[in-house]
């Protein structure tokens, strides 16, 4: 199981670097929102993974430690989905924003805080 | 349960709250802002002159004992830093008043300002790992927020790089943070040093901790990794900019001490590579500064090859090393938000950023002069203003430990700094201009006082760290001594011996 998961991540990384690479924005987003999810899948696997044992300790009895997935990391998830879901929406809110005022997603095209001297009034937000 | 650690971050969230329910009140909202501001300084205050005699202070967050609930330490490198968020959240704060128009404060500039800080502090205040991610994600979605506030076109722009970096910069973290957890089973920074003390140093560990060090490389503007920094924080407003070039990357830098005197102490590979990214930090940061014409930028450019000060003086290492870098963090802090504010009221006369078009300062408003002067020529280190202490200090300690090369950038940088501030000097100070718009007199007594009195302050504090450098630095000795000893902020927070 979690050799599988091992190699999911892997191909998952891979694709996401590709795109990350990507001049165009949308691409780019793409390839942050599979990247965080993944890392979501790393710290899974942190909490040892079984695809067969129940989630529940017997009522009576021991734990089985060793067999037990660890619920910590899942809460760890928790959060990391819910911060990354905040910030993704605000940088797909920020590419749709950019497209509107620049017409292009390609990030070749932009670096007018760079490279453009500032306007007399314009910089002054 | 000891709460007091829990005061600077329970003040700022009772601000978000209040400026949340008057978020249609402008008036109500700016007078919570202000007695946050005020309230702020006082707590933070109170936990610096608290520590200075006991230490170390832990709280348990739920009662659970350390290694499994949240833990908030403040040793004194923590106080020192709350202390400066302090004061430099009090000073921005009043320049708000003025320099925030209705429109930006009802799309929600206090509630992100806020937000801000109280990531900043949590981030200072924290003894969890994971608990300083949230911390660092709390700052960057607030950050997005007061980057775009305006909708510029050039804001819009810069505001992208920095999404794009950070984002990368916060998924880093969390993979370090899943592969540390799956090698020693806890995020606990005490609890982290000490497993990863009885743990094989193999390669694996210096993997995992090389990446929260690059992760955090990023959020500090290090080397490779700065271009976030000068593309976005000359295109905010100016108080946004003052609290980020302040405060923002210092986080960055804070974090990484952590991470190489706490969580894994004495890694040569780290230290020597940091040394060596310090260097190059430095004198890119400085040479992007000595092209540039736009006022804030250049002054951005210059955060970037100061933090390559407070990182060599880490990736040294020694005490005295250490020291040097805390009190250079604090001299750079104070000094760069209020050059950040005097280029505000600058380009709030002169109606322009662009120090070509600027000029005739010294002749119309001299004490404008000599405030800028103050901050300025600190931050080249002309003696005997605070920045010349910082550098002497670093200096001493790479010399004492023969790190000769870093130490001769160290002074060219410090030169061309000096060049890049005449520079500003000579364009908006000495050159003659008679086409000046409004003057300061004409913004009415509040406003020149509420526009002014930040900006005073901050000299004031430059001119006695200057004056008085030997008993500021017996403090940062002090702090340092105790981050070179892990072992007794491990014992603090888990009784372990």
């Amino acid at each position: 199981m979690t050799d599988m998961i091992c190699w999911l991540i892997g191909g998952l990384i891979s694709i996401s670097i590709y795109l990350i690479l990507s001049p165009q924005l949308m691409r780019w987003l793409f390839g942050i929102v599979i990247l965080s999810s993944t890392i979501n899948l790393v710290i899974f696997v942190a909490g040892r993974l079984y695809s067969q044992n129940p989630a529940f300790i017997p009522q009576e009895g021991q734990a089985f430690d060793a067999l037990l997935a660890n619920p910590l990391p899942q809460a760890l998830i928790l959060t990391a989905i819910v911060i990354g879901f905040g910030l993704l929406a605000f940088a797909l809110v920020l590419v749709r924003k950019v497209w509107r005022t620049f017409d292009t997603t390609n990030s070749d095209l932009l670096g007018y805080s760079e490279t453009r001297q500032s306007r007399a009034g314009e910089d002054e937000a | 349960m000891n709460w007091l650690p829990l005061l600077p971050l329970l003040t700022c969230f009772f601000v978000v709250v209040l400026n949340c329910l008057f978020w249609r009140h402008a008036l109500l909202q700016k007078f919570t802002h202000l007695t946050g501001a005020i309230l702020l300084l006082c707590v933070t205050g109170l936990l610096f002159y608290v520590v200075s005699f006991q230490e170390i202070l832990v709280a348990q967050s739920g009662g659970y004992k350390a290694p499994f609930g949240i833990t908030f330490v403040i040793d004194r490198l923590s106080a020192i830093m709350l202390l400066i968020t302090g004061i430099i959240g009090f000073c921005v704060s009043i320049y708000a008043i003025h320099d925030i128009q209705t429109g930006h404060q009802k799309s929600g500039f206090y509630f992100a300002y806020w937000i801000l800080l109280m990531g900043i502090c949590g981030a200072f205040s924290t003894g969890d790992l994971f608990n300083l991610y949230v911390w660092f994600e709390v700052m960057l979605i607030a950050s997005f927020v007061l980057l775009v506030l305006g909708n510029h076109r050039m804001q819009l722009d810069g505001a992208m790089k920095y999404v794009s970096l950070n984002l990368v910069a916060t998924v880093l973290i969390l993979l370090a943070i899943a592969m540390l957890y799956a090698m020693v089973g806890t995020l606990n920074m005490a609890d982290l040093g000490l497993k990863l003390k009885a743990y094989p140093l193999t390669g694996t560990v210096t993997t995992v901790v090389l990446l929260l060090a690059i992760a955090f490389a990023i959020k500090s503007a290090l080397f490779p990794l700065f271009f976030w920094l000068p593309a976005s924080y000359h295109t905010t407003n100016v108080t946004t900019a003052a609290i980020f070039a302040g405060m923002l990357t210092k986080v960055g830098v804070y974090a990484l001490i952590r991470l190489t005197t706490l969580i894994l102490p004495d890694s040569h590979y780290i230290l020597s590579l940091l040394l060596f990214i310090a260097g190059l930090t430095m004198l890119t940061g400085v040479l992007g500064a000595a092209s540039e014409f736009h006022f804030r930028r250049l002054l951005s450019f210059h955060i970037i090859s100061q933090i390559g000060y407070m990182v060599m003086g880490l990736a040294i290492y020694t005490s005295f090393a250490l020291a040097g870098t805390i009190f250079y963090i604090v001299h750079h802090i104070i000094v760069k938000t209020n050059l950040f504010l005097i280029s505000g009221i600058c380009s709030k006369i002169g109606k322009t950023s662009d120090i070509r078009n600027l000029g005739g300062f010294y002749k119309q408003y001299p004490y404008l002069a000599i405030l800028f002067f103050i901050p300025a020529f600190s931050l080249a280190g002309v003696p005997p203003l605070s920045g010349f202490w910082g550098k002497l200090i670093l200096l001493k300690a790479a010399l004492n430990s023969s790190h000769y090369i870093i130490t001769a950038i160290a002074l060219l940088v410090s030169l061309l700094t000096l060049y890049s501030m005449t520079k500003i000097w000579t364009q908006v100070f000495w050159k003659e201009q008679s086409t000046h718009a409004p003057s300061l007199e004409s913004f009415g007594t509040l406003k020149l006082f509420v526009t002014l009195f930040p900006v005073i302050i901050l000299a004031m504090m430059t001119l006695t760290i200057g004056l008085f450098p030997q008993q500021i630095f017996k403090v940062m000795l002090k702090a340092a001594e105790q981050i070179s000893h892990p072992e007794w902020y491990i014992h603090a927070v888990s009784g372990v011996e």
